[in-house]
């Protein structure tokens, strides 16, 4: 008994001394991998999808050869990338689609993140068919006439009905709810990740086959397969406003840039250079491209891009 | 164990079938009773409404409550800020060391514990490894993830050491603390991230803190295990000559208990390690964040070059750790010793002032071409197209529709009464009424939360990746315990289908099966097979000889003694493969979400995507509940009986 007293005691105050008695701060904790031997490091957030990493792959590659930073990336979701921007864990969200939610609660409530300004890149949501079918089938590019084609989209995985492939979880998505209130016979099958997505969706091209997913541009996929976009009703403010009773198409959304509060105020050249960061949608796309279909390192196609663009990136840099 | 059983072959199943009826007839009877008083309030198949709680709103509000009170709360700022602090510094200062030791420095140390520890060919396996996570191009993730191990192995062996300490002493803790690590063994880790991440956010804090949980309750089990385990009367020796119990501790107990903690360290270190992968989905970084961002492009070459400098360590780590268990090193070496040293310093700083301390980007394979060719390749061939068998893809549909489909379906038809009779009779034949209360009450916990349906969709493909990895692992199991040449074979396979990160061949298995849950199994079933192969061989492997030599005087053929003695006389080794055949497959049907598997996991991914309470953490519980009727409803009796004594 007395040995676990002892050792109970040492350890809390072992975990005293080891801390200072002094309150931490929850806001204030960078990677424990930045800023090591003295170089000045930016931790950016890397989501799933090859756009945010062509983005990513640009802005490292500047910081590392033009700024003489050191860039530490984190793979993280949209949602708790901006959990992580509040706490300082990373520095930059480069990529955002839309949060209103987090908006609210993180910039205007808590102040602890500032908007970075656009990307430059509008993004949008929609359902796709590969161009092949819909040359077939014009008419497959209305939602009224999906049902007609349920049964060539069926899937193991579908059941009985036509499958509406989606991607992963991390994704804004109407779908389930789209699904139910336009009343089609269609089964929303969940990839679970973008990368499961597009190997699923080169397989379907590679034999020709039908198929309908969940998809957005920019997109470097769309180069390798074309796809349509299915028209759904209209999209007009704040027809997505319940999420249980969407029944209209996705927005189209300028994306945005997101830096923790502190980086902004006290991060120097890499956070004027972050907020100056703004190209375009076939910047990106040729960037992703590179990336995901020929296979090259983020930081050798960041550095073909940045070979050819020196007239885009010269600006972020100068002002 | 299988020797134990040995001289009673003829009688123990007839007790056992005599026992066996007595508890259905029970059952029965309870059943009589209660299903129709059930069946009247409540009918239907699936799990009655009125009978489940909404957790959602009290979390929602829990989980915005820490978000705004995370920067203000003196719960926030005077501990889980200290101890995400502490992590921070300690793993940044690990990382700071090895950074300075530079590459030819951590492998010289490494090479140097090693042929200390575990002898020369080790030494220098360990550098060819260290070596070969240079040439990937890992040096600097590899040097982020071992920093990570390093803070996490050390904080669950302390963690390990105290609970086990206390449980080896006292008779009454170790009661209490047996159920806790029983159940902190099954759960599959990715249920848990949600929560750790809510509290300390994403990062490096986050995942040391989940890698503890994790690994820490192997120290704790074989710690308790090799206190209690000690000789008596080496211990009545001690007590002779007038110790105090705690000089009894130190000079006796502990030394004795020497082989068990030195397992208890190999096992928290692999468990560490296949955290630090997992991990990398809440930003934990290193070799696992490679991997991650690796399958985010669909890259399985990128992937594979980040794969393997974690298969190596984990070998590497799991050699010297098991030579270290099996040997004791003494003390009139210490020259040796010191010119080790000296020698790993002098090369370390030899290499800093050739400013070579980085390993050198000139010096680094690129793998991922090729082996993205080869995965094409394999691809584009096998998908579909193959002549008479069908492409792979052709037989995951079949796979889907003839057996995941009708399990599932079957299941959820199943009235839910049904259900939680059926956990109950498994269990209460296989264990005792414990185990079987247990188990209907974690199933029963799974309709409360509100997620049967697709509890049951995920228990239908745990159920049709088991069955699969059992005729699979028991045939290559026998295969493997026949013959002396394909275990030899065997073995590298085993040891890298093991460690290697399940994320690296999800994305081939969603290339060769397509997005759905056929691809989920198939990768549960290529994670959870090397350990039902190497427990079925072991286990037909120790069959007493003398039982072999006598079926075989006996003239009975090769298949007559599998059959009628190999197998039977093993079958705890066999009921232990199934167990854990089925908690394995459960932890990556789980990860099988990423992949389209659905159902649970899908839920776990989402809730963590989101960062969505409510879904996430009543997702993680239904895993919870499901390892944990899983294995108790497969828990071998044996295993059961000791735990009473």
């Amino acid at each position: 008994m007395r040995l676990r007293t002892t050792s109970a005691v040492a350890g809390v105050s072992a975990l005293l001394l080891l801390t200072g008695c002094g309150a931490a701060d929850m806001t204030k904790q960078a990677s424990p991998f930045a800023n090591a031997q003295g170089a000045k490091t930016v931790t950016l957030s890397v989501q799933s999808w090859v756009g945010a990493q062509a983005n990513v792959a640009v802005a490292q590659y500047l910081l590392e050869h033009e700024l003489g930073y050191r860039v530490d990336t984190v793979q993280i979701d949209e949602v708790p990338a901006w959990d992580a921007l509040s706490q300082g864990r990373v520095d930059a969200l480069l990529e955002d689609w839309g949060h209103p939610e987090e908006e609210q609660r993180y910039v205007a409530d808590k102040k602890t993140i500032v908007n970075g300004g656009g990307l430059g890149v509008t993004g949008h949501i929609g359902w796709y068919v590969p161009t092949y079918f819909a040359k077939q089938h014009p008419d497959v590019t209305d939602w009224e006439n999906l049902d007609k084609y349920a049964s060539q989209l069926r899937t193991a995985e579908s059941g009985g009905k036509g499958q509406l492939m989606d991607g992963s979880p991390s994704y804004v998505t109407n779908d389930k709810a789209l699904v139910k209130n336009l009343k089609l016979n269609y089964q929303v099958v969940f990839a679970g990740s973008e990368a499961a997505q597009i190997t699923q969706i080169k397989q379907f091209a590679k034999e020709k086959k039908p198929f309908l997913t969940y998809w957005y541009a920019p997109q470097w996929l769309f180069k390798k397969v074309p796809m349509t976009e299915v028209k759904l009703p209209a999209y007009k403010e704040g027809c997505d406003a319940d999420p249980e009773k969407v029944a209209c198409a996705y927005p189209h959304t300028p994306l945005q840039k997101y830096l923790n509060a502190d980086f902004a105020k006290n991060g120097g050249k890499a956070a004027r250079f972050l907020k100056n960061f703004k190209w375009t949608t076939e910047d990106q796309n040729e960037v992703s491209l590179m990336i995901a279909d020929q296979k090259l390192s983020p930081e050798e196609a960041a550095k073909k891009w940045v070979d050819s663009h020196e007239s885009t990136w010269r600006g972020w840099l100068s002002r | 164990m299988a020797t134990i059983t040995a001289p009673t072959p003829r009688t123990l199943p007839a007790i056992l079938r005599n026992r066996a009826v007595a508890k259905l007839t029970l059952l029965a009877l309870a059943a009589a009773i209660l299903v129709p008083l059930a069946n009247a309030r409540w009918a239907g198949g699936a799990w009655p409404d009125a009978l489940t709680v909404d957790v959602s709103d009290p979390l929602t509000k829990t989980s915005d409550w820490i978000i705004d009170n995370r920067d203000s709360h003196p719960l926030f700022l005077y501990f889980f800020g200290h101890v995400s602090n502490a992590v921070v510094v300690s793993v940044r200062a690990v990382y700071l060391l090895l950074l300075a030791a530079g590459w030819a420095g951590v492998t010289a140390f490494g090479a140097l514990i090693a042929w200390r520890v575990a002898g020369v060919r080790l030494a220098l396996g360990t550098a060819a490894a260290f070596l070969t996570c240079g040439l990937l191009g890992m040096w600097i993730p590899t040097m982020q993830t071992l920093a990570l191990m390093v803070v996490a192995v050390l904080a669950s062996v302390v963690v390990g050491a105290l609970l086990g300490l206390a449980a080896g002493l006292s008779p009454r803790t170790d009661r209490a603390l047996r159920p806790v690590l029983d159940t902190m063994q099954v759960l599959p880790a990715f249920a848990y991230l949600l929560p750790v991440v809510l509290v300390f956010g994403i990062g490096v804090p986050a995942a040391v803190l989940a890698t503890v949980v994790y690994a820490a309750p192997p120290m704790a089990r074989l710690t308790a295990l090799g206190l209690r385990g000690a000789d008596k009367e080496v211990l009545e020796a001690v007590e002779s000559l007038g110790t105090t119990a705690r000089q009894r501790l130190l000079t006796a107990r502990i030394p004795l208990a020497r082989k068990e903690l030195l397992l208890g360290l190999n096992q928290t270190i692999m468990m560490a390690l296949s955290m630090a992968v997992i991990a990398s989905v809440i930003g934990g970084g290193g070799l696992g964040d490679r991997v991650y961002q690796a399958l985010a492009s669909v890259d399985v070459g990128a992937a594979l070059a980040a794969g393997i400098p974690i298969v190596l360590i984990a070998v590497v780590l799991d050699r010297v750790t098991g030579a270290a268990g099996e040997q004791r090193s003494g003390d009139g070496r210490k020259t040796l010793w010191a010119y080790g040293a000296v020698a790993a310093l002098v090369i370390a700083l030899a290499a800093r002032f050739a400013g070579r301390a980085d390993w050198p980007d000139a010096w680094t394979v690129a793998i991922a071409e090729p082996v993205n060719r080869a995965v094409d390749w394999m691809t584009a061939h096998l998908y579909s197209g193959v002549p008479v068998i069908g492409g792979t893809a052709d037989w995951a549909a079949h796979f889907t529709t003839w057996v995941l489909d009708p399990v599932r379906d079957g299941l959820q038809w199943l009235p839910w009464w049904s259900v939680l009779l059926i956990v109950a009779a498994l269990a209460w034949l296989i264990g005792t009424w414990r185990t079987a209360l247990t188990a209907v009450l974690a199933m029963a916990a799974i309709g409360v939360l509100g997620v049967w349906d697709s509890s049951l969709d995920t228990l239908s493909q745990v159920l049709a990746a088991v069955a699969v990895t059992l005729v699979l692992g028991f045939a290559t199991g026998i295969a493997a315990a026949r013959s002396d040449r394909v275990e030899r074979l065997l073995r590298p396979v085993l040891d890298v289908f093991q460690t290697m990160p399940q994320f690296v061949y999800l994305i081939p298995v969603v290339a060769l099966f397509g997005v759905g849950r056929a691809p989920a199994v198939a990768a549960a079933v290529v994670y959870a097979l090397p350990a039902v192969v190497r427990i079925t061989a072991q286990g037909l492997r120790q069959v007493d000889p003398a039982a072999l030599e006598s079926s075989n005087s006996l003239g009975a053929t090769t298949w007559q003694q599998l059959r009628q003695v190999q197998l039977p006389l093993a079958r705890p080794a066999l009921l232990l493969a199934l167990n854990q055949g089925v908690v394995l497959v459960l932890a990556v049907v789980i990860i099988g979400g990423l992949v389209g598997g659905g159902a649970l996991g899908y839920d776990v991914v989402f809730g963590l995507a989101q960062g969505d309470l409510a879904t996430g953490l009543v997702a993680g519980a239904a895993i919870v509940c499901l390892g944990l009727m899983l294995d108790r409803v497969t828990q071998p009796t044996e295993r059961r009986a000791k735990k009473g004594a």
